[in-house]
Protein backbone atom coordinates (compact mmCIF):
# COMPACT_ATOMS: atom_id res chain seq x y z
CA UNK A 1 0.00 0.00 0.00
CA UNK A 2 1.73 3.11 -1.21
CA UNK A 3 1.10 6.58 0.69
CA UNK A 4 0.36 7.95 -2.63
CA UNK A 5 -3.18 5.84 -2.54
CA UNK A 6 -3.38 6.15 1.24
CA UNK A 7 -3.95 9.51 1.32
CA UNK A 8 -5.03 10.40 -2.21
CA UNK A 9 -5.83 14.19 -1.58
CA UNK A 10 -3.28 15.33 -0.05
CA UNK A 11 -0.81 14.79 -2.95
CA UNK A 12 1.53 12.64 -0.69
CA UNK A 13 4.13 12.34 -3.19
CA UNK A 14 7.06 13.46 -0.96
CA UNK A 15 9.59 14.63 -3.73
CA UNK A 16 6.98 16.15 -5.92
CA UNK A 17 7.41 13.64 -8.95
CA UNK A 18 4.80 12.96 -11.04
CA UNK A 19 3.57 9.27 -11.10
CA UNK A 20 4.46 7.37 -14.11
CA UNK A 21 1.44 5.59 -14.15
CA UNK A 22 -2.01 6.96 -12.91
CA UNK A 23 -3.22 4.83 -9.43
CA UNK A 24 -5.99 2.92 -9.27
CA UNK A 25 -8.17 5.83 -7.55
CA UNK A 26 -7.21 7.83 -10.37
CA UNK A 27 -9.11 5.43 -12.72
CA UNK A 28 -11.80 4.89 -10.10
CA UNK A 29 -12.66 8.13 -10.11
CA UNK A 30 -12.41 8.62 -13.79
CA UNK A 31 -14.49 5.54 -14.62
CA UNK A 32 -17.05 7.21 -12.34
CA UNK A 33 -16.48 10.77 -13.56
CA UNK A 34 -16.94 9.78 -17.33
CA UNK A 35 -19.74 7.15 -16.37
CA UNK A 36 -22.27 9.37 -15.48
CA UNK A 37 -21.65 11.33 -18.00
CA UNK A 38 -21.93 8.18 -20.69
CA UNK A 39 -25.01 7.46 -18.85
CA UNK A 40 -27.05 10.84 -19.24
CA UNK A 41 -25.96 11.07 -23.16
CA UNK A 42 -26.77 7.04 -23.29
CA UNK A 43 -29.76 7.72 -21.73
CA UNK A 44 -30.97 10.50 -24.14
CA UNK A 45 -29.80 9.19 -26.87
CA UNK A 46 -32.20 6.26 -26.56
CA UNK A 47 -35.19 8.31 -25.57
CA UNK A 48 -35.13 7.90 -21.96
CA UNK A 49 -35.61 11.19 -20.79
CA UNK A 50 -36.39 10.27 -17.13
CA UNK A 51 -33.43 8.37 -16.85
CA UNK A 52 -31.33 11.92 -17.95
CA UNK A 53 -33.51 13.37 -15.21
CA UNK A 54 -31.92 10.37 -12.95
CA UNK A 55 -28.42 11.31 -13.72
CA UNK A 56 -28.87 15.10 -13.44
CA UNK A 57 -30.23 14.29 -9.90
CA UNK A 58 -27.44 11.97 -9.15
CA UNK A 59 -25.08 15.02 -10.04
CA UNK A 60 -26.77 17.53 -7.68
CA UNK A 61 -26.98 15.22 -4.78
CA UNK A 62 -23.25 14.76 -5.33
CA UNK A 63 -22.56 18.15 -5.04
CA UNK A 64 -24.15 18.46 -2.29
CA UNK A 65 -22.44 15.16 -1.21
CA UNK A 66 -18.87 17.23 -1.96
CA UNK A 67 -19.54 19.53 0.43
CA UNK A 68 -20.35 17.55 3.15
CA UNK A 69 -17.15 15.52 2.54
CA UNK A 70 -14.97 18.72 2.80
CA UNK A 71 -15.58 18.95 6.39
CA UNK A 72 -16.14 15.18 7.01
CA UNK A 73 -14.06 13.23 5.29
CA UNK A 74 -10.96 16.24 5.43
CA UNK A 75 -12.15 17.54 8.69
CA UNK A 76 -13.34 15.31 10.36
CA UNK A 77 -16.32 16.75 11.46
CA UNK A 78 -19.27 14.94 11.62
CA UNK A 79 -22.07 17.70 10.52
CA UNK A 80 -25.82 16.29 10.61
CA UNK A 81 -27.75 19.77 9.55
CA UNK A 82 -26.16 20.03 5.60
CA UNK A 83 -29.72 19.85 4.84
CA UNK A 84 -29.95 23.55 6.20
CA UNK A 85 -27.38 24.69 3.48
CA UNK A 86 -28.86 22.59 0.94
CA UNK A 87 -32.74 23.55 2.04
CA UNK A 88 -31.26 27.56 1.92
CA UNK A 89 -29.90 27.24 -1.54
CA UNK A 90 -33.13 25.30 -2.84
CA UNK A 91 -35.09 28.30 -1.58
CA UNK A 92 -32.63 31.24 -2.60
CA UNK A 93 -33.45 29.71 -6.10
CA UNK A 94 -37.56 29.28 -5.27
CA UNK A 95 -37.59 32.94 -3.76
CA UNK A 96 -35.70 34.53 -6.77
CA UNK A 97 -37.82 33.33 -9.25
CA UNK A 98 -40.82 33.63 -7.32
CA UNK A 99 -40.03 37.34 -7.12
CA UNK A 100 -39.48 37.49 -10.72
CA UNK A 101 -41.94 35.44 -12.27
CA UNK A 102 -44.35 37.40 -10.20
CA UNK A 103 -42.75 40.40 -10.75
CA UNK A 104 -43.27 41.52 -7.06
CA UNK A 105 -40.21 43.30 -5.68
CA UNK A 106 -38.24 41.05 -3.64
CA UNK A 107 -37.02 44.53 -1.77
CA UNK A 108 -37.40 48.36 -2.93
CA UNK A 109 -34.24 49.77 -0.85
CA UNK A 110 -31.32 50.36 -1.39
CA UNK A 111 -32.73 49.27 -4.82
CA UNK A 112 -35.30 48.08 -6.50
CA UNK A 113 -34.92 43.99 -6.97
CA UNK A 114 -37.74 42.31 -8.53
CA UNK A 115 -35.77 38.55 -8.11
CA UNK A 116 -33.96 37.11 -11.33
CA UNK A 117 -34.44 33.77 -13.19
CA UNK A 118 -30.43 34.04 -14.05
CA UNK A 119 -28.94 30.85 -12.77
CA UNK A 120 -25.31 32.34 -12.38
CA UNK A 121 -26.77 35.35 -9.80
CA UNK A 122 -28.75 32.57 -7.77
CA UNK A 123 -25.87 30.60 -7.72
CA UNK A 124 -23.79 32.75 -6.33
CA UNK A 125 -26.32 34.37 -4.11
CA UNK A 126 -27.08 30.97 -3.11
CA UNK A 127 -23.87 30.46 -1.97
CA UNK A 128 -23.08 33.50 -0.09
CA UNK A 129 -25.90 32.81 2.18
CA UNK A 130 -25.40 29.07 2.32
CA UNK A 131 -21.28 30.62 3.31
CA UNK A 132 -22.88 32.88 5.43
CA UNK A 133 -25.19 30.37 7.46
CA UNK A 134 -23.05 28.18 7.58
CA UNK A 135 -20.25 30.64 9.44
CA UNK A 136 -22.93 31.57 12.56
CA UNK A 137 -24.19 27.90 12.58
CA UNK A 138 -20.04 26.45 11.95
CA UNK A 139 -19.09 29.07 14.63
CA UNK A 140 -21.03 28.24 17.15
CA UNK A 141 -21.09 24.83 16.59
CA UNK A 142 -16.78 24.19 16.62
CA UNK A 143 -17.42 25.15 20.08
CA UNK A 144 -18.76 21.67 21.16
CA UNK A 145 -17.03 18.25 19.54
CA UNK A 146 -18.00 14.54 19.05
CA UNK A 147 -21.40 13.58 19.74
CA UNK A 148 -22.49 17.38 21.37
CA UNK A 149 -21.23 18.91 17.63
CA UNK A 150 -23.91 16.30 15.39
CA UNK A 151 -26.45 17.23 18.02
CA UNK A 152 -25.89 21.26 17.57
CA UNK A 153 -25.83 20.93 13.55
CA UNK A 154 -28.70 18.81 13.96
CA UNK A 155 -30.63 21.14 16.21
CA UNK A 156 -29.93 24.41 14.21
CA UNK A 157 -30.61 21.91 11.17
CA UNK A 158 -34.48 21.25 12.19
CA UNK A 159 -34.71 25.23 13.04
CA UNK A 160 -34.17 26.36 9.79
CA UNK A 161 -36.89 23.28 8.55
CA UNK A 162 -38.99 24.66 11.20
CA UNK A 163 -38.89 28.10 10.14
CA UNK A 164 -39.83 27.28 6.85
CA UNK A 165 -42.46 25.03 7.84
CA UNK A 166 -44.02 27.96 9.78
CA UNK A 167 -43.65 31.14 7.24
CA UNK A 168 -46.49 31.61 4.76
CA UNK A 169 -45.26 33.98 2.38
CA UNK A 170 -42.79 31.20 0.18
CA UNK A 171 -45.34 28.12 0.39
CA UNK A 172 -44.84 27.27 4.16
CA UNK A 173 -45.60 23.42 4.38
CA UNK A 174 -46.60 23.10 0.76
CA UNK A 175 -43.53 24.43 -0.91
CA UNK A 176 -42.81 27.19 -3.55
CA UNK A 177 -43.03 26.27 -7.65
CA UNK A 178 -41.23 27.37 -9.76
CA UNK A 179 -42.65 27.25 -13.51
CA UNK A 180 -39.88 28.03 -15.22
CA UNK A 181 -36.84 26.47 -14.97
CA UNK A 182 -33.94 29.74 -14.46
CA UNK A 183 -32.00 30.39 -17.36
CA UNK A 184 -28.19 29.85 -18.09
CA UNK A 185 -26.71 32.32 -21.24
CA UNK A 186 -26.21 30.39 -23.96
CA UNK A 187 -28.55 26.88 -22.78
CA UNK A 188 -31.47 25.77 -22.85
CA UNK A 189 -32.09 24.60 -19.27
CA UNK A 190 -35.26 22.89 -20.20
CA UNK A 191 -34.30 20.33 -22.43
CA UNK A 192 -33.10 17.81 -20.16
CA UNK A 193 -29.87 16.98 -21.98
CA UNK A 194 -28.30 20.72 -21.31
CA UNK A 195 -29.51 20.84 -18.07
CA UNK A 196 -27.57 17.37 -17.09
CA UNK A 197 -24.77 18.72 -19.12
CA UNK A 198 -24.86 21.90 -16.80
CA UNK A 199 -24.99 20.36 -14.16
CA UNK A 200 -22.20 17.40 -14.46
CA UNK A 201 -19.94 20.20 -15.31
CA UNK A 202 -21.30 22.11 -12.20
CA UNK A 203 -20.03 18.82 -10.40
CA UNK A 204 -16.71 17.97 -11.91
CA UNK A 205 -15.83 21.76 -11.11
CA UNK A 206 -16.59 21.35 -7.58
CA UNK A 207 -14.61 18.35 -7.13
CA UNK A 208 -12.14 19.99 -9.16
CA UNK A 209 -11.83 22.66 -6.61
CA UNK A 210 -11.47 20.24 -3.60
CA UNK A 211 -9.00 17.92 -5.14
CA UNK A 212 -6.88 21.70 -5.54
CA UNK A 213 -7.71 22.85 -1.54
CA UNK A 214 -7.15 19.10 -0.70
CA UNK A 215 -3.26 19.53 -2.08
CA UNK A 216 -3.04 23.28 -0.89
CA UNK A 217 -1.61 24.76 2.37
CA UNK A 218 -5.03 25.08 4.07
CA UNK A 219 -6.16 21.21 2.68
CA UNK A 220 -2.99 20.05 4.30
CA UNK A 221 -3.68 21.98 7.80
CA UNK A 222 -7.38 20.77 7.47
CA UNK A 223 -6.45 17.44 7.48
CA UNK A 224 -4.43 17.18 10.07
CA UNK A 225 -7.06 18.59 11.91
CA UNK A 226 -9.29 15.33 11.77
CA UNK A 227 -6.23 13.42 12.87
CA UNK A 228 -5.07 15.36 16.01
CA UNK A 229 -5.64 18.81 16.78
CA UNK A 230 -3.39 18.80 19.84
CA UNK A 231 -0.34 18.40 17.06
CA UNK A 232 -1.46 21.26 14.81
CA UNK A 233 -1.72 23.76 17.80
CA UNK A 234 2.28 22.44 18.73
CA UNK A 235 3.05 23.32 14.83
CA UNK A 236 1.31 26.92 15.66
CA UNK A 237 -1.74 26.49 13.54
CA UNK A 238 -5.04 26.89 15.63
CA UNK A 239 -7.50 24.50 14.38
CA UNK A 240 -10.74 26.62 14.78
CA UNK A 241 -10.22 29.02 12.15
CA UNK A 242 -9.20 26.29 9.77
CA UNK A 243 -12.23 23.90 10.62
CA UNK A 244 -14.42 27.35 10.33
CA UNK A 245 -13.01 27.91 6.91
CA UNK A 246 -13.93 24.62 5.85
CA UNK A 247 -17.46 24.73 7.14
CA UNK A 248 -17.89 27.92 5.41
CA UNK A 249 -16.98 26.77 1.99
CA UNK A 250 -18.69 23.13 2.51
CA UNK A 251 -21.64 25.01 3.10
CA UNK A 252 -21.83 27.30 -0.40
CA UNK A 253 -21.19 24.05 -1.89
CA UNK A 254 -24.03 22.24 -0.68
CA UNK A 255 -26.50 25.53 -0.73
CA UNK A 256 -24.85 25.80 -4.60
CA UNK A 257 -26.33 22.12 -4.59
CA UNK A 258 -29.78 23.28 -3.52
CA UNK A 259 -30.24 25.34 -5.89
CA UNK A 260 -29.58 23.55 -8.69
CA UNK A 261 -32.23 20.71 -7.36
CA UNK A 262 -34.88 23.70 -7.03
CA UNK A 263 -34.42 24.28 -10.54
CA UNK A 264 -34.30 19.92 -11.19
CA UNK A 265 -37.63 19.80 -9.69
CA UNK A 266 -38.98 23.44 -10.75
CA UNK A 267 -40.07 22.98 -7.28
CA UNK A 268 -38.97 23.91 -3.47
CA UNK A 269 -40.24 22.10 -0.46
CA UNK A 270 -39.27 21.96 3.46
CA UNK A 271 -38.67 18.81 2.62
CA UNK A 272 -35.13 19.85 1.26
CA UNK A 273 -34.28 21.24 4.84
CA UNK A 274 -35.33 18.26 6.87
CA UNK A 275 -33.19 15.83 8.68
CA UNK A 276 -33.68 13.09 6.16
CA UNK A 277 -31.64 14.99 3.81
CA UNK A 278 -29.01 15.36 6.16
CA UNK A 279 -28.42 11.33 7.11
CA UNK A 280 -28.60 10.58 3.07
CA UNK A 281 -25.62 12.88 2.61
CA UNK A 282 -23.45 11.54 5.26
CA UNK A 283 -24.80 7.71 3.87
CA UNK A 284 -23.93 8.68 0.23
CA UNK A 285 -20.66 9.34 2.05
CA UNK A 286 -20.33 5.81 3.72
CA UNK A 287 -21.21 4.34 0.74
CA UNK A 288 -18.52 5.71 -1.04
CA UNK A 289 -15.73 6.09 0.74
CA UNK A 290 -15.59 8.94 3.60
CA UNK A 291 -12.79 11.42 2.81
CA UNK A 292 -12.38 10.10 -0.72
CA UNK A 293 -12.84 12.93 -3.33
CA UNK A 294 -15.36 10.96 -5.68
CA UNK A 295 -16.97 9.42 -2.61
CA UNK A 296 -19.89 11.72 -3.09
CA UNK A 297 -20.54 10.57 -6.59
CA UNK A 298 -20.31 6.83 -6.41
CA UNK A 299 -22.59 6.98 -2.84
CA UNK A 300 -25.12 8.84 -4.66
CA UNK A 301 -25.09 6.75 -8.04
CA UNK A 302 -25.68 3.84 -5.46
CA UNK A 303 -28.11 5.27 -3.40
CA UNK A 304 -29.95 6.89 -6.37
CA UNK A 305 -29.45 3.41 -8.63
CA UNK A 306 -31.05 1.00 -5.84
CA UNK A 307 -34.07 3.29 -5.38
CA UNK A 308 -34.72 3.07 -8.31
CA UNK A 309 -34.56 -0.83 -8.98
CA UNK A 310 -35.35 -2.12 -5.60
CA UNK A 311 -38.07 0.45 -5.21
CA UNK A 312 -39.62 -1.46 -8.04
CA UNK A 313 -39.62 -4.56 -6.57
CA UNK A 314 -40.88 -3.97 -2.84
CA UNK A 315 -42.22 -0.59 -1.25
CA UNK A 316 -39.92 -1.68 1.47
CA UNK A 317 -36.51 -0.78 -0.56
CA UNK A 318 -35.12 0.80 2.64
CA UNK A 319 -35.20 -2.44 4.51
CA UNK A 320 -32.79 -3.77 2.00
CA UNK A 321 -30.81 -0.72 1.61
CA UNK A 322 -29.91 -0.66 5.29
CA UNK A 323 -28.56 -4.66 5.38
CA UNK A 324 -26.16 -3.08 2.14
CA UNK A 325 -25.55 -0.11 4.15
CA UNK A 326 -24.72 -2.38 7.59
CA UNK A 327 -22.68 -4.97 5.05
CA UNK A 328 -20.45 -1.64 4.20
CA UNK A 329 -20.07 -0.21 7.41
CA UNK A 330 -18.87 -3.75 9.11
CA UNK A 331 -16.74 -5.40 6.15
CA UNK A 332 -15.89 -2.17 3.55
CA UNK A 333 -15.45 0.90 5.73
CA UNK A 334 -13.63 2.48 2.75
CA UNK A 335 -16.76 2.36 1.19
CA UNK A 336 -17.28 1.22 -2.63
CA UNK A 337 -14.00 3.70 -3.48
CA UNK A 338 -11.95 1.88 -0.86
CA UNK A 339 -13.36 -1.47 -2.13
CA UNK A 340 -12.34 -0.74 -5.87
CA UNK A 341 -9.05 1.29 -4.82
CA UNK A 342 -7.59 -0.35 -2.79
CA UNK A 343 -5.88 1.18 0.19
CA UNK A 344 -7.18 2.27 3.50
CA UNK A 345 -8.48 5.82 4.27
CA UNK A 346 -9.06 5.88 7.97
CA UNK A 347 -5.91 4.18 10.02
CA UNK B 1 26.56 34.18 32.12
CA UNK B 2 24.54 33.98 28.73
CA UNK B 3 20.63 35.51 29.21
CA UNK B 4 18.64 32.90 29.88
CA UNK B 5 16.51 32.03 26.63
CA UNK B 6 13.91 30.67 28.54
CA UNK B 7 12.45 31.79 32.32
CA UNK B 8 9.77 30.40 34.56
CA UNK B 9 9.14 32.47 37.22
CA UNK B 10 6.94 31.51 40.41
CA UNK B 11 4.75 29.57 38.38
CA UNK B 12 2.04 27.91 40.65
CA UNK B 13 -1.04 26.15 39.48
CA UNK B 14 -3.53 24.63 41.58
CA UNK B 15 -6.25 21.87 40.89
CA UNK B 16 -8.77 21.73 44.03
CA UNK B 17 -6.28 21.27 47.06
CA UNK B 18 -3.73 19.64 45.09
CA UNK B 19 -0.67 22.17 44.48
CA UNK B 20 0.66 20.96 41.03
CA UNK B 21 2.79 23.41 40.45
CA UNK B 22 3.94 25.39 43.54
CA UNK B 23 5.92 28.58 43.23
CA UNK B 24 8.33 26.68 40.19
CA UNK B 25 10.85 28.95 39.51
CA UNK B 26 13.92 27.73 36.80
CA UNK B 27 15.30 28.99 33.39
CA UNK B 28 16.70 27.51 30.37
CA UNK B 29 20.18 29.06 28.64
CA UNK B 30 21.66 29.39 25.18
CA UNK B 31 23.56 25.40 24.79
CA UNK B 32 22.29 23.78 27.61
CA UNK B 33 19.92 20.98 28.38
CA UNK B 34 18.41 21.36 31.39
CA UNK B 35 16.55 18.37 33.05
CA UNK B 36 13.59 18.21 35.15
CA UNK B 37 13.06 15.12 37.16
CA UNK B 38 10.81 14.04 39.28
CA UNK B 39 8.29 10.77 41.01
CA UNK B 40 5.20 10.39 38.88
CA UNK B 41 2.71 12.75 39.98
CA UNK B 42 5.41 15.60 40.78
CA UNK B 43 3.49 17.82 38.15
CA UNK B 44 6.04 17.64 35.21
CA UNK B 45 3.71 17.80 32.78
CA UNK B 46 1.56 20.23 34.19
CA UNK B 47 4.75 22.51 34.30
CA UNK B 48 5.67 21.92 30.96
CA UNK B 49 1.95 22.21 29.92
CA UNK B 50 2.23 26.10 31.24
CA UNK B 51 4.98 26.79 29.79
CA UNK B 52 3.60 25.72 26.18
CA UNK B 53 0.67 27.33 27.19
CA UNK B 54 -1.73 24.90 27.24
CA UNK B 55 -2.82 25.25 30.94
CA UNK B 56 -2.70 28.74 32.00
CA UNK B 57 -1.18 29.21 35.59
CA UNK B 58 -2.75 30.84 38.62
CA UNK B 59 0.25 32.70 39.25
CA UNK B 60 3.55 33.65 37.86
CA UNK B 61 4.88 34.12 34.53
CA UNK B 62 6.72 32.44 31.27
CA UNK B 63 9.20 34.26 29.24
CA UNK B 64 10.87 33.67 25.91
CA UNK B 65 14.35 35.96 25.30
CA UNK B 66 12.72 38.22 27.58
CA UNK B 67 9.26 38.74 26.54
CA UNK B 68 6.42 37.61 28.40
CA UNK B 69 3.75 34.81 27.08
CA UNK B 70 1.16 35.62 29.29
CA UNK B 71 -1.98 35.83 26.62
CA UNK B 72 -0.41 34.18 24.48
CA UNK B 73 -1.75 30.44 23.40
CA UNK B 74 -0.12 27.06 22.40
CA UNK B 75 -0.27 28.31 18.41
CA UNK B 76 0.93 31.40 18.65
CA UNK B 77 4.02 30.03 21.64
CA UNK B 78 4.72 27.49 18.80
CA UNK B 79 5.27 30.18 16.41
CA UNK B 80 7.42 31.95 18.44
CA UNK B 81 10.00 29.13 18.44
CA UNK B 82 8.54 27.33 21.59
CA UNK B 83 9.15 23.40 19.84
CA UNK B 84 7.69 20.28 21.62
CA UNK B 85 7.60 16.94 22.01
CA UNK B 86 4.65 14.87 23.95
CA UNK B 87 4.73 12.36 26.29
CA UNK B 88 2.85 10.30 24.32
CA UNK B 89 3.66 10.17 20.65
CA UNK B 90 1.99 12.63 18.50
CA UNK B 91 1.78 13.45 15.34
CA UNK B 92 -0.39 12.73 12.23
CA UNK B 93 -0.74 9.18 11.84
CA UNK B 94 -2.35 9.22 8.31
CA UNK B 95 0.32 11.91 7.07
CA UNK B 96 3.47 10.72 5.74
CA UNK B 97 6.93 11.56 7.58
CA UNK B 98 7.19 14.42 4.77
CA UNK B 99 4.16 15.12 5.31
CA UNK B 100 4.37 15.73 9.03
CA UNK B 101 7.33 17.56 8.73
CA UNK B 102 6.27 19.90 5.58
CA UNK B 103 2.84 21.00 8.55
CA UNK B 104 5.29 21.96 11.08
CA UNK B 105 7.48 23.71 8.29
CA UNK B 106 3.69 25.66 7.50
CA UNK B 107 3.47 26.18 10.88
CA UNK B 108 6.75 28.26 11.67
CA UNK B 109 5.62 30.23 8.32
CA UNK B 110 2.96 31.37 9.34
CA UNK B 111 0.97 31.42 6.14
CA UNK B 112 -1.79 28.79 5.72
CA UNK B 113 -4.55 29.92 4.46
CA UNK B 114 -3.44 29.44 1.43
CA UNK B 115 -5.82 27.37 -1.28
CA UNK B 116 -4.44 27.20 -4.49
CA UNK B 117 -0.81 25.95 -4.79
CA UNK B 118 -0.15 22.35 -4.00
CA UNK B 119 1.79 22.79 -0.33
CA UNK B 120 3.68 18.91 -1.26
CA UNK B 121 5.19 21.33 -4.47
CA UNK B 122 6.29 24.29 -2.21
CA UNK B 123 9.86 23.62 -2.47
CA UNK B 124 10.80 26.13 0.16
CA UNK B 125 8.70 23.50 2.51
CA UNK B 126 9.75 20.87 1.43
CA UNK B 127 13.36 21.74 1.27
CA UNK B 128 13.26 22.69 4.77
CA UNK B 129 11.02 19.30 6.00
CA UNK B 130 13.82 17.13 4.13
CA UNK B 131 16.50 19.01 5.83
CA UNK B 132 15.08 18.39 9.15
CA UNK B 133 14.44 14.36 8.61
CA UNK B 134 17.89 14.45 7.84
CA UNK B 135 18.66 16.17 10.62
CA UNK B 136 16.58 13.69 13.14
CA UNK B 137 17.96 10.59 11.25
CA UNK B 138 14.78 9.68 9.10
CA UNK B 139 16.07 10.27 5.91
CA UNK B 140 14.76 7.35 3.45
CA UNK B 141 11.55 7.28 5.36
CA UNK B 142 10.11 10.48 4.06
CA UNK B 143 7.61 8.55 2.07
CA UNK B 144 6.27 6.11 5.21
CA UNK B 145 3.16 6.79 6.56
CA UNK B 146 3.85 7.67 10.33
CA UNK B 147 1.22 5.52 11.84
CA UNK B 148 3.86 2.71 10.49
CA UNK B 149 6.66 3.96 11.76
CA UNK B 150 8.46 1.85 14.82
CA UNK B 151 8.12 3.92 17.77
CA UNK B 152 11.35 4.71 18.27
CA UNK B 153 10.98 6.28 14.08
CA UNK B 154 8.18 8.35 15.84
CA UNK B 155 10.02 10.35 18.37
CA UNK B 156 12.37 11.17 15.61
CA UNK B 157 9.77 12.18 13.77
CA UNK B 158 8.82 14.59 16.48
CA UNK B 159 12.18 15.87 16.79
CA UNK B 160 11.92 16.18 13.20
CA UNK B 161 8.97 18.54 13.70
CA UNK B 162 10.47 20.50 16.61
CA UNK B 163 13.49 21.06 14.34
CA UNK B 164 11.18 22.85 11.78
CA UNK B 165 9.67 25.35 13.47
CA UNK B 166 12.68 27.41 13.71
CA UNK B 167 13.15 26.59 17.38
CA UNK B 168 14.62 29.18 20.04
CA UNK B 169 13.49 26.06 22.67
CA UNK B 170 12.93 22.56 22.69
CA UNK B 171 10.03 21.17 25.21
CA UNK B 172 11.10 17.48 25.32
CA UNK B 173 8.98 14.92 27.15
CA UNK B 174 9.92 12.05 27.87
CA UNK B 175 11.62 11.29 24.40
CA UNK B 176 13.50 8.38 25.54
CA UNK B 177 10.07 6.69 27.29
CA UNK B 178 9.41 3.08 25.60
CA UNK B 179 12.83 3.14 23.67
CA UNK B 180 15.61 0.57 24.22
CA UNK B 181 18.76 0.85 25.47
CA UNK B 182 20.27 0.85 21.75
CA UNK B 183 17.28 3.61 20.63
CA UNK B 184 17.43 5.72 24.31
CA UNK B 185 21.75 5.97 23.23
CA UNK B 186 21.33 7.34 19.77
CA UNK B 187 18.62 9.64 20.54
CA UNK B 188 20.65 11.25 23.64
CA UNK B 189 23.68 11.55 21.02
CA UNK B 190 20.74 13.49 18.99
CA UNK B 191 19.68 15.67 21.37
CA UNK B 192 23.44 16.41 22.65
CA UNK B 193 23.83 18.10 19.11
CA UNK B 194 20.44 19.79 19.10
CA UNK B 195 21.37 21.66 22.25
CA UNK B 196 23.23 23.84 19.99
CA UNK B 197 20.75 24.88 17.89
CA UNK B 198 18.08 25.46 20.77
CA UNK B 199 18.03 24.71 24.46
CA UNK B 200 16.45 21.56 25.77
CA UNK B 201 13.72 21.58 28.57
CA UNK B 202 14.29 17.77 28.80
CA UNK B 203 11.59 15.84 30.94
CA UNK B 204 12.92 12.09 31.13
CA UNK B 205 12.91 9.19 33.73
CA UNK B 206 15.93 7.78 32.17
CA UNK B 207 18.23 8.61 34.50
CA UNK B 208 21.40 7.33 32.51
CA UNK B 209 20.26 9.87 30.14
CA UNK B 210 19.64 12.62 32.36
CA UNK B 211 23.03 12.87 34.19
CA UNK B 212 25.00 11.71 30.98
CA UNK B 213 23.72 14.62 28.76
CA UNK B 214 22.20 17.17 31.48
CA UNK B 215 23.96 20.49 32.52
CA UNK B 216 21.18 20.89 35.45
CA UNK B 217 18.83 19.57 36.74
CA UNK B 218 16.20 20.50 38.90
CA UNK B 219 14.05 17.92 40.87
CA UNK B 220 10.84 18.33 41.66
CA UNK B 221 8.69 16.84 44.06
CA UNK B 222 4.88 17.57 45.28
CA UNK B 223 4.74 20.50 42.66
CA UNK B 224 7.73 22.47 43.97
CA UNK B 225 11.87 22.38 43.02
CA UNK B 226 13.65 20.90 45.78
CA UNK B 227 16.81 21.44 44.09
CA UNK B 228 18.71 23.00 41.05
CA UNK B 229 22.32 22.11 40.30
CA UNK B 230 24.86 20.14 38.01
CA UNK B 231 24.97 16.40 37.23
CA UNK B 232 27.15 16.19 40.52
CA UNK B 233 25.60 18.82 42.83
CA UNK B 234 22.18 16.99 42.77
CA UNK B 235 23.93 13.37 43.30
CA UNK B 236 25.48 15.08 46.22
CA UNK B 237 22.25 16.94 47.38
CA UNK B 238 20.97 14.41 50.49
CA UNK B 239 17.08 15.83 50.26
CA UNK B 240 17.05 14.60 46.70
CA UNK B 241 18.66 11.18 47.64
CA UNK B 242 16.00 10.99 50.33
CA UNK B 243 12.61 12.16 48.34
CA UNK B 244 13.54 10.59 45.27
CA UNK B 245 16.68 9.01 44.13
CA UNK B 246 16.87 6.87 47.20
CA UNK B 247 13.19 5.91 46.47
CA UNK B 248 13.39 4.99 43.31
CA UNK B 249 17.21 3.87 42.35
Amino acid sequence: MSPVEQIPAAGSEPMAAAPARPSRATLVNAALGLGLLAFGLGAWAMGEVFMVTLATKVAILAIAGAGLNLVLGYGGLVSFGHAAYFGLGGYTAGILAHHALNYTPLFEWPFLFEGTTSMPVIWLTAMVIGALAAAAIGALSLRTTGVYFIMITLAFGQMIFYFAISWPAYGGEDGLPIYVRNGFPGLDTLDPLHFFGLVWAVLMAVLGGIAMLARSRFGLALQAARQNRQRLMAVGIRPGGVLLTAFVISGAITALAGALYADLNRFVSPSMLSWHLSGELLVFLILGGTGRLFAPLAGAGLYIALEHLLGGVSDHWQFFFGLLLLAVVLFARGGVIGFLAGGKRHG
Amino acid sequence: MADPILEIRGLSKSFGALKATDDVTLDLRPGEIHALIGPNGAGKSTLIKQVTGEIAPDAGEVRLSGRSLAGIDAAGRARLGMARSFQVSSVAAEFTVMQNVVLAAQGASGVTFRFFRPVMRDEGLAGRARDCIAQAGLSGREAVPAAELAHGERRKLEIAMALALEPRVFLLDEPMAGMGSEGATALGDLLDRLRHRAPILLVEHDMDAVFRLSDRISVLVYGRVVATGTPDEIRGNAEVQRVYLGEEA
